[in-house]
């Protein structure tokens, strides 16, 4: 069943540019997809033909180590061709656009361009300009929709649903796209949303996202079920956000004491890289009965290989995004997988 | 444990006062009934030396009794803006002026920048066993302006409020950025209004007499623009803003503005910008050189009325100890500010005697006001409370002779005044600490 196509269960979209936009429904399908790679992870033998033939581009303009090789180790797991394009050897660093890059990629006919830049915007402008598939690795501080996924299926699988949870994201929201993709996400789904930061590293209005700011992390914490840190960026400390890495952890960085204000089961959650000591106490991080962070990671992988399934997938309906009135979904009944 | 303390021992009441109370403005013949430290009981029914009866209310049999005929008794004074120079000397500075709870600015050697200085601070006030010294953390490491202090860790340590003292936060947004991380903790932000572009290199206010003088003026819009930008910032973070020295009447009517339109906003003056102008400065007398300078006369007017209508919240002394060497120069290169300690209260009161403000809210400017300002446990007569008091006399004249003022330094622009209000007694957690020499 695991490598069965998705002909029945289609996910209407071209690209992944971000969670912004994406029907529960929608959300739900990634999901599921996802279930199922969990298993074939797991396996000693993890390989599949799904994608065999087409090509992955992972064009990556910012530094990125797990992104990177958690979509290359999913390319790779469906059978398709991977590169890996790296900023240091490409012709950006010559004075090419981010358009002319896109359009020179394009002409090789990749069927997928995973892209990572650090402007917010910058990978929905390139996936207006080529005829693959795009997923948003990363834009700025705007949407990192796949860790929004993978962060979702985490806590689905640990506590069987989304919907009614309490989640609190603390730290650097300001900067995070992983904040805000996760905000979407978990709004969409039907789960509560509370920040939890120092004024300086919450943006604008972000109530208007349907979230709760607090300042004082005991009082934010309290009742959730999940904790979701976010990584502090040392640059951070120069701009004037924070005075320093010893006053941030005093007040912010999670600890068992103000640990102890959430769910007595709450899961803890980080993107990662983690910096201990700096948003997150070494042994909270590391307590195996509460911490989710290497199932993160774990999960990462089937998400992607769930997205690039789905995306290909539909690059066979005539490499046109299905209108909605023509979703397929008329004479053919939804939960039911087909094989190809 | 300082030698003092062992006075404090047992009860003493303070009968025959006139009790002054601005906080719930009581105004009547009264007493104090000290137990220890602590302010045991106080009001009207105490007035006279009455032994209580079985279960009356008067006073407990071994209560010592001071007999204070008729003079006023007050809350000790509260100082919110004070720099410490010498810390023995400004503590017995402090008392002679009835100023029995100060807040010194971080610009002490070394900075307030970190939490071990705010402790080191108060420790060692705390064994002078004179006035309280209550310390502002520093916005800016070293004061420089640039990088935000640790405000969370030192108002955990004991800072109550936040400033760059004699220097305003000059870069819009490390201010910006600083209110909005200081109101993450519920922070105050004091700053010095002062754009420090237009008041490069000034020596005195901008004008006729600095004209005659030929002396580079500073401006009142230095002071105005840089309020109003911080208004802005305030309102646009939420953040607590709290401006210093109010001197010009352009600056106090953008607080009177700001205000109306609900802003959570304060500020101080301090007794040169209602007492004196420009005119002071006279012939380049330097003890006349303040930070603000002093205003014209249609400034000084404007702090009247600003504290008359309400604007502005509370009187700061301003106290800024310098030595003979930094004053002796040139007036241009003389350094600016004055002592305050010792005259804030009989500067004050020309409010009262000259009819502008009432007796109870001279004192309330100088007391409850500013402690409330900075959460201060002072300020006000509360059962329970540390008996810091001060017995005055409103009306006793005096003239200012700055040799004669206790203390170390002697650069009060006050010097010579005829003043009318005279400290008799301060105490300090039930301890006289200060009587003046007859």
């Amino acid at each position: 069943m695991t490598q069965g196509g998705m002909d029945n269960v289609h996910f209407p979209h071209r690209h992944l540019l971000g969670i912004e936009g994406l029907s529960p429904e929608e959300i739900s399908i990634l999901l599921d997809r996802s279930e199922s790679y969990v298993e074939q992870n797991r396996r000693a033998d993890k390989t599949t033909r799904i994608l065999h033939g087409r090509t992955v581009i992972n064009l990556f303009f910012e530094e990125s180590t797990r992104t990177r090789t958690s979509f290359e180790l999913a390319a790779k797991r469906l059978g398709s061709d991977l590169i890996n394009m790296a900023v240091a050897t490409s012709s950006v660093k010559k004075g090419e656009t981010l358009i002319d890059t896109a359009m020179t990629l394009n002409a090789m006919h990749p069927d997928v361009l995973v892209v990572r830049h650090p402007d917010s915007g910058a990978v929905q402008l390139l996936s207006e300009k080529v005829n693959c598939a795009v997923i948003n690795g990363g834009d700025g501080s705007h949407e990192h929709p796949t860790q929004a996924l993978l962060d979702a299926l985490t806590i689905r699988r640990r506590l069987g649903r989304l919907s009614g949870l309490l989640v609190a994201i603390c730290g650097d929201i300001l900067h995070s796209r992983v904040a805000r993709s996760n905000i979407h996400l978990l709004n969409t789904m039907g789960a509560r949303v509370r920040l939890i930061a120092p004024k300086t590293l919450i943006p604008f209005e972000v109530e208007r996202m349907g979230v709760e700011v607090f300042h004082d992390m005991a009082a934010g914490i309290k009742d959730c079920d999940i904790v979701m840190m976010l990584r502090l960026q040392q640059e951070r400390m120069t701009g004037n956000f924070l005075p320093s890495i010893r006053e941030y952890f005093h007040f912010f960085g999670l600890d068992y004491a103000k640990l102890a204000n959430a769910k007595p089961d709450a899961l803890i959650m980080h993107p990662g890289p983690m910096n201990r000591g700096v948003e997150i106490d070494t042994e909270v991080a590391d307590d195996v009965g509460r911490s989710v962070i290497r199932e993160q990671v774990e999960m990462g992988v089937a998400v992607r290989m769930a997205v690039l399934e789905l995306l290909t997938d539909n690059l066979d309906r005539g490499r046109m995004p299905a209108p909605k009135a023509a979703a397929p979904a008329k004479n053919k009944p939804k939960k039911k997988r087909s094989r190809r | 444990m300082s030698p003092r303390k062992e006075k404090s021992a047992g009860r003493t009441a303070y009968v025959n006062a006139r009790l002054l109370d601005p906080a719930s403005r009581l105004d009547a013949m009264g007493g104090v009934l000290i137990d220890g430290e602590a302010i045991a009981d106080f009001g009207p029914h105490l007035a006279k030396e009455r032994v209580a009866k079985k279960r009356g209310r008067g006073l407990p049999k071994d209560s010592r009794v001071v007999d204070c005929r008729g003079k006023c008794l007050a809350p000790g004074l509260v100082d919110m803006r004070m720099e410490i120079g010498d810390l023995g000397a400004a503590v017995r500075a402090a008392v002679s002026g009835g100023v029995t709870s100060m807040v010194c600015l971080p610009n002490t050697q070394p900075v307030i920048d970190d939490m071990s200085v705010v402790e080191f601070v108060a420790r060692r006030a705390r064994k002078q066993g004179l006035a309280k010294v209550y310390p502002y953390g520093a916005v800016t490491k070293g004061l420089k302006g640039q990088e935000l202090a640790e405000l969370g860790l030192l108002a955990e340590a004991g800072a109550v409020a936040f400033t760059d003292g004699t220097r305003a936060v000059a870069d819009a947004q490390v201010m910006w950025r600083a209110l909005s991380y200081a109101s993450t903790f519920g922070l105050m932000i004091v700053q010095h209004p002062e754009e420090p572009s237009l008041a490069h290199q000034g020596a005195m206010n901008a004008g006729e007499t600095a004209t005659r003088l030929a002396l580079v003026g500073i401006p009142t819009e230095a002071e105005v623009i840089m309020i109003e930008r911080d208004l802005r910032l305030a309102a646009l973070t939420g953040g607590r803003l709290h401006i210093a020295h109010l001197s010009t009447a352009a600056g106090i009517e953008a607080m009177r503005q700001a205000k109306k339109r609900g802003l959570n906003v304060s500020c101080d003056t301090a007794p040169p910008y209602f007492a004196l102008n420009e005119n002071a400065v006279g012939d380049y007398r330097t003890f006349a050189k303040l930070s603000p300078p002093l205003r014209a006369e249609d400034d000084r007017k404007a702090v009247v009325e600003g504290l008359r209508d309400g604007t502005i919240d509370a009187i700061a002394s301003d106290h800024t100890p310098r030595d003979e060497e930094s004053k002796r120069l040139p007036f241009a290169q003389a350094a600016p500010g004055g002592i305050g300690l010792n005259t804030l209260l009989a500067v004050s009161l020309e409010l009262y005697h000259n009819g502008h403000l009432g007796l109870l809210d001279v004192l309330r400017l100088v007391t409850s006001a500013p402690a409330g300002l900075l959460g201060l446990r002072a300020g006000r007569l509360e059962k329970g409370a540390p008996a810091d008091l001060v017995l005055f006399d409103p009306d006793a004249a005096w003239k200012v002779d700055a040799d004669r003022l206790i203390g170390k330094a002697k650069n009060s622009p006050f010097d010579g005044r005829p003043v009318q209000g005279r400290v008799l007694m301060t105490v300090v957690d039930g301890r006289p600490v200060y009587r003046p020499q007859a």
